[in-house]
């Protein structure tokens, strides 16, 4: 009876994920109907936001929050990827083993500081140092890309380290016994063992880096317009929702809801490629 | 000798990145802690918000987190539980695995707009239950990955000791399998709770903030993290130090309960 009853609940636990992962979609998907019928997939390289007269009706496109989003996370990416490779590659073949453990927990603690506290330094700490070397306001495209860089990097190194460990010693042993340089064996060894892992690594990240919110939200400047240079301040879908989100109206609540049906899904998509395809458990 | 002067490159290059990932976890907690400690004052944590202090929103952030906490772990560990014990290797697990997996990395932001259409729209205000919502579901799939995966390391053949000795499968679950997997579930719930409790996006407009010490789950609820929000983009001198503060005490909670969490689960598996 009671084993029943414990079978029972926690089948519908299991099952309540599902439904709210359908919920999440099934809602955004209902509300973004408006928008939708309105614009289209022509919402998708639409260029206005204007709100119509007496907030009836309006334009709304989501080209300029969908370029800012593509290029702050492009720029965070050409900036981690190296970066964090060359962290894995540093705690799987290089560090000394007495620093490998404090090394890897310092990395760890990188990733679970809140990204907001990474915004906020990014603001005041980081933005005038790109102000002063590359012009511009200081918030922009490349300060909200390289700081949403350094907000990834831990997370990416973390994975890579990871599947990185997973190459057998034998076969590293066997290369450097006939002579391989520890870049060899990594390029031959360790790599090809590995590259599951670390293309799904660098897939997920991007996935996080499409998603964040508050830490490009104090640093790309949340202007609705299209940037001319790499310093120019525009916005993102997360920022364009997290500060204007509550105010929105009708239609334009609508095209809201349609950018973040957007997010949902492509991020959705990536994130279901890494893990499935890539990063599959053996 | 081509190939070995790439090799030294190569290497030096790793290192430099390793030093550089270092050097700038040090620059943030550096200027935290310098910025921090110099905001923090004893008021800061006797005061409200609406006169210049934090203890709300350090009360109102822990009740959201705390409630989100209670309502999830129950459902996160049972799931974990199905996804293991009962359901293990058929399809249905498999598709729920891999979907709970995936929802781990959801943009926060959507649940924040998801949770607005069905807890805030509807009612007409920000609520504080719609932020323990947010903070819940952000939570879930993380306890149920856990769980599962911390259910796995449990040896088949405790279950199946447990079956000799005639237990019941529920029984088997709870006294022998939960038991053995329990350090790593505690810290999995640990390490979730310090993720959700610096989230500040999925509580923009679900709870939103306020300046007031509430405990009214139906009214705008208090929130450090948005409060750090609003306060760094005020151009005053006292809102940013406060927000600092503020940050400093978030980011010292969030790295401790870590810090706590690996430590725990280090010295079980020694």
């Amino acid at each position: 009876m009671g084993g029943r009853l414990f079978k029972d609940f926690s089948l519908f636990s299991a099952t309540l994920s599902l439904f709210l992962l359908i919920g999440i979609f099934a809602v955004l998907f209902s509300y973004a109907q408006a928008s939708l019928h309105e614009f289209g997939f022509n919402f998708l390289y639409m260029e206005q936001w204007e709100i119509g007269e007496d907030d009836e009706g309006g334009v709304f496109g989501g080209y300029i929050p969908i370029i800012g989003t593509l290029l702050t996370t492009l720029i965070a990416m050409v900036i981690a990827t190296p970066l964090a490779m060359g962290i894995a590659i540093f705690l799987t073949e290089i560090a000394p083993a007495a620093i490998i453990k404090p090394f890897s927990i310092a990395i760890e603690l990188l990733a679970a500081i809140p990204s907001i506290i990474y915004g906020m330094w990014g603001l005041f700490y980081f933005a005038p140092i790109v102000q002063t070397l590359f012009g511009g306001n200081g918030v922009g495209l490349l300060t909200a890309g390289i700081v949403l860089a350094i907000m990834i990097i831990p997370f990416m190194a973390a994975i890579t380290r990871d599947s990185m460990n997973t190459a057998p010693d034998v076969l590293k042993e066997s290369a450097y016994a006939i002579g391989a340089t520890k870049f060899e064996v990594i390029k031959d060894i360790v790599m090809p063992y590995s590259k599951g892992g670390i293309i799904g690594s660098v897939i997920l990240a991007l996935g996080r880096a499409l998603g964040e919110t508050m830490a490009v939200a104090f640093l790309i400047g949340s202007v609705m317009a299209i940037p001319q240079k790499i310093t120019d301040p525009t916005t993102s879908i997360p920022v364009l929702l997290a500060n204007n989100f509550a105010e929105a109206q009708d239609l334009e609540m609508s095209s809201m809801y349609y950018l973040a049906l957007i997010l949902f899904v492509v991020s959705f998509a990536l994130i279901s490629m890494a893990k499935v395809y890539f990063m599959r458990k053996r | 000798m081509n190939r070995l002067l790439l090799n030294k490159i190569i290497l030096i290059l790793s290192t430099l990145s390793a030093f550089v990932g270092i050097g700038f976890l040090f620059w943030i907690l550096v200027t935290l802690t310098y910025k921090g400690v110099a905001s923090l004052q004893l008021t800061t944590f006797t005061h409200d918000l609406v006169e210049g202090g934090i203890r709300n929103l350090l009360v109102g952030q822990f009740t959201m987190a705390g409630i989100a906490t209670l309502v999830t772990v129950p459902l996160g560990v049972m799931a974990g539980i199905y996804l293991r014990e009962y359901g293990n290797a058929t399809r249905v697990t498999s598709i729920i695995r891999n979907l709970s997996d995936i929802m781990t990395s959801a943009p926060s932001i959507v649940i924040g707009v998801f949770v607005f259409a069905f807890l805030v729209e509807p009612f007409g205000t920000f609520n504080g239950w719609a932020g323990a919502a947010s903070l819940g579901i952000m939570m879930l799939p993380i306890i149920i990955s856990t769980t599962d995966n911390m259910l796995a390391l449990v040896p088949k053949e405790l279950r199946e000791a447990g079956i000799a000795l005639g237990g019941s499968k529920h029984k088997i679950i709870l006294q022998i399998v939960l038991q053995a997997a329990k350090v790593g579930v505690t810290t999995g719930i640990l390490l979730s709770f310090a993720r959700i409790i610096g989230e500040t996006a999925p509580l923009l407009f679900t709870s939103s903030n306020n300046q007031f010490f509430t405990m009214d789950m139906n009214s705008q609820f208090p929130s450090l993290t948005v409060s750090i929000y609003n306060l760094a983009t005020y151009p005053d001198e006292a809102s940013r130090n406060l927000a600092w503060a503020a940050s400093f005490v978030l980011t010292a909670i969030v790295l401790f309960i870590n810090l706590v969490g690996r430590f725990v689960t280090r010295s079980k598996h020694l």
